[in-house]
C-alpha cells in the first residue's frame, strides 16, 4: 500500500503546469486535493511516471460571482465551497450536496475541480454541475476552451479533457432566487458511495411547475439528466411526482453490482426521484 | 526518483529532511520522525486513524505526500497536550471512557479539535456526521460522541 516511484513536479504558475502536461501527457497525473488520486496511487491502481502537484499554482482558488454565474477555481476545497455564503445563496443545489461528499476531514482537502475532473459516477459534484447546467474551463499550451457539463462526462472516470489539458475553473449559472432544490441519495453507510442519487430543481409559478431538472448519479456510467421525467412535471403540481419517477426509472439501464442488482437500482431511482420532487416542492 | 529536501514545522518543532516524493506524510511522521501516535489503518482515506492537522485543517496524512507539507505546519496527537496537561478533548475522552484499544483515538482527537475550533457548539448531529469519517470497532461511538459534546458544552 505504498505508491510506486514517480517524478514529482510542483509548478509555480499555470504556464509551468501546462508545459509539464504538454511534455508528459498521458504519463502524468494532476494532483489537486488527492482524496481520490492518492488512494489509487497507494493501491497501485495507477502508476503515473510524473505527478504534477498543482496545489501551489496561484489563481486557481478563487470563488466569485460574475454576471449571473459563479466561477469556482479548480483548487477551491469542498469545505470552502459548501461553507461559502455565495454558494449557499446562489447555488443551493450544489450547497446541499456538499455534506454528502466524502467526510468532514476529506472535504478539507478535496477540491471541487478535482472531483469534477475525476468523474466518479458516484461523486456528487459532477451531478450538481450537470443539473445546474454548468461547464468546465480547461487550459493547455494550445489554448483554453469551455466544455459544457453535458459534454464533459463521457463514462466511468473519463471526461472530454485531453491528456495535456488542465481543468482550471468550473462555471455555475446562479439559480433564480425562487428555485427550489432537493438532493436525495441512499448509501449503505454515511459518507460512503451512494447506491443511487437524485438531484432535482423546480421553478414554480402560480402553483405549477414552470421548469424542472432531474439528474441521476451512481446508477449508470455517468451523471445523467432525465429530461422526460422533468418534462412530465411541467405545468403540473406535486401530483405528477409518481409519474416522473416511473419515467426516470424506465430511462435507466443499470448493471448488477456487488451491492445492488439492476432491478433494485431501478427501484431506487423511482423511489428517490419521487422523494426528491416532493422534497423540492415542499 | 529525485530526492527532495523539505522543511516544515511539526508540533512547533522545525524539521528538515530529505524524502522520496512517494513517501506518504503518515509514514514520514511515523518512520522518519518517530511520531508513532499517528496511526495507519487503511491507507486509502477511509478509516480516519491517520488524521493530523495541516496548517490547522484536519487532513488524512495517508492521502498526502510528505513533500506536499513542505513549508507547512503539521500538528499530530503528540502536540495536543501542553506538557503534562491534557488537552480538554483528551481529558473528556478519559473521563467518558471514549476509547478502548485506542487505535482510532488520535485521528478522532485531531478531527474533533478542528471541528470544535470551527464550530464551538456543534450539535450532536454534526458530531455524529464528523465521526462518520472515523472507524472505531470498540466503543460503539456513543462515549466518543459524549466526550466531544462535553467539551463543546463547556
Amino acid at each position: 500500500m505504498k505508491p510506486a516511484p514517480f517524478a514529482y513536479e510542483r509548478p509555480e504558475t499555470i504556464e509551468e503546469a501546462l508545459a509539464v502536461l504538454a511534455v508528459h501527457g498521458d504519463e502524468a497525473k494532476v494532483l489537486a486535493g488527492g482524496q481520490s488520486l492518492v488512494p489509487m496511487l497507494n493501491m497501485r491502481l495507477l502508476r503515473p511516471s510524473v505527478v504534477v502537484d498543482v496545489n501551489r499554482v496561484p489563481g486557481l482558488d478563487g470563488l466569485r460571482a460574475d454576471n449571473g454565474e459563479i466561477r469556482v477555481g479548480a483548487l477551491v476545497r469542498q469545505a470552502a465551497f459548501g461553507g461559502s455564503r455565495l454558494v449557499r445563496e446562489r447555488l443551493p443545489l450544489a450547497a446541499s450536496c456538499v455534506p454528502y461528499v466524502g467526510h468532514f476531514v476529506t472535504r478539507n482537502r478535496g477540491t471541487v475541480g478535482g472531483s469534477i475532473a475525476h468523474a466518479d459516477v458516484s461523486a456528487e459534484l459532477p451531478l450538481a454541475l450537470l443539473v445546474q447546467g454548468g461547464s468546465a474551463v480547461v487550459a493547455s499550451t494550445r489554448g483554453r476552451r469551455e466544455i459544457p457539463a453535458e459534454e464533459l462526462f463521457l463514462t466511468h472516470f473519463t471526461t472530454a479533457l485531453a491528456p495535456d489539458e488542465l481543468l482550471v475553473e468550473t462555471v455555475w449559472p446562479a439559480s433564480e432566487p425562487e428555485t427550489r432544490t432537493a438532493w436525495v441519495e441512499l448509501a449503505q453507510r454515511r459518507g460512503d458511495y451512494a447506491l443511487a442519487m437524485v438531484a432535482c430543481t423546480l421553478r414554480v409559478e402560480g402553483g405549477l411547475v414552470a421548469e424542472a431538472r432531474i439528474g441521476l448519479g451512481s446508477v449508470v456510467d455517468r451523471p445523467s439528466l432525465v429530461p422526460e421525467a422533468a418534462e412530465a412535471l411541467v405545468r403540473r403540481g406535486v401530483d405528477a411526482a409518481p409519474e416522473a419517477a416511473v419515467l426516470a426509472a424506465r430511462s435507466v439501464e443499470p448493471y448488477d453490482n456487488l451491492h445492488a442488482s439492476a432491478r433494485y437500482q431501478r427501484h431506487l431511482v423511482r423511489v428517490l426521484v419521487e422523494r426528491a420532487v416532493r422534497q423540492a416542492w415542499a | 526518483m529525485g530526492l527532495r529536501e523539505i522543511e516544515l514545522r511539526v508540533n512547533d518543532r522545525r524539521v528538515r529532511e530529505t524524502v522520496e516524493p512517494r513517501l506518504l506524510l503518515s509514514d514520514f511522521l511515523r518512520h522518519t520522525l518517530g511520531l508513532t501516535g499517528t496511526h495507519v489503518g487503511c491507507e486509502h482515506g477511509v478509516c480516519g486513524a491517520c488524521t493530523v492537522r495541516l496548517d490547522g485543517d484536519s487532513v488524512r496524512s495517508c492521502l498526502l505526500l510528505a513533500v506536499q507539507a513542505d513549508g507547512s505546519a503539521v500538528e499530530t496527537v503528540e502536540g495536543l497536550a501542553r506538557g503534562r496537561e491534557l488537552h480538554p478533548l483528551q481529558r473528556a475522552f478519559h473521563e467518558e471512557h471514549a476509547l478502548q484499544c485506542g487505535f482510532c483515538t488520535p485521528g478522532i482527537l485531531m478531527a474533533a479539535a478542528d471541528l470544535l475550533e470551527r464550530d464551538g457548539t456543534p450539535s450532536r448531529e454534526t458530531i455524529v456526521d464528523m465521526l462518520s469519517g472515523h472507524l472505531c470497532r470498540c466503543t460503539g461511538y456513543e462515549p466518543i460522541v459524549e466526550a466531544i459534546a462535553k467539551v463543546a458544552n463547556r
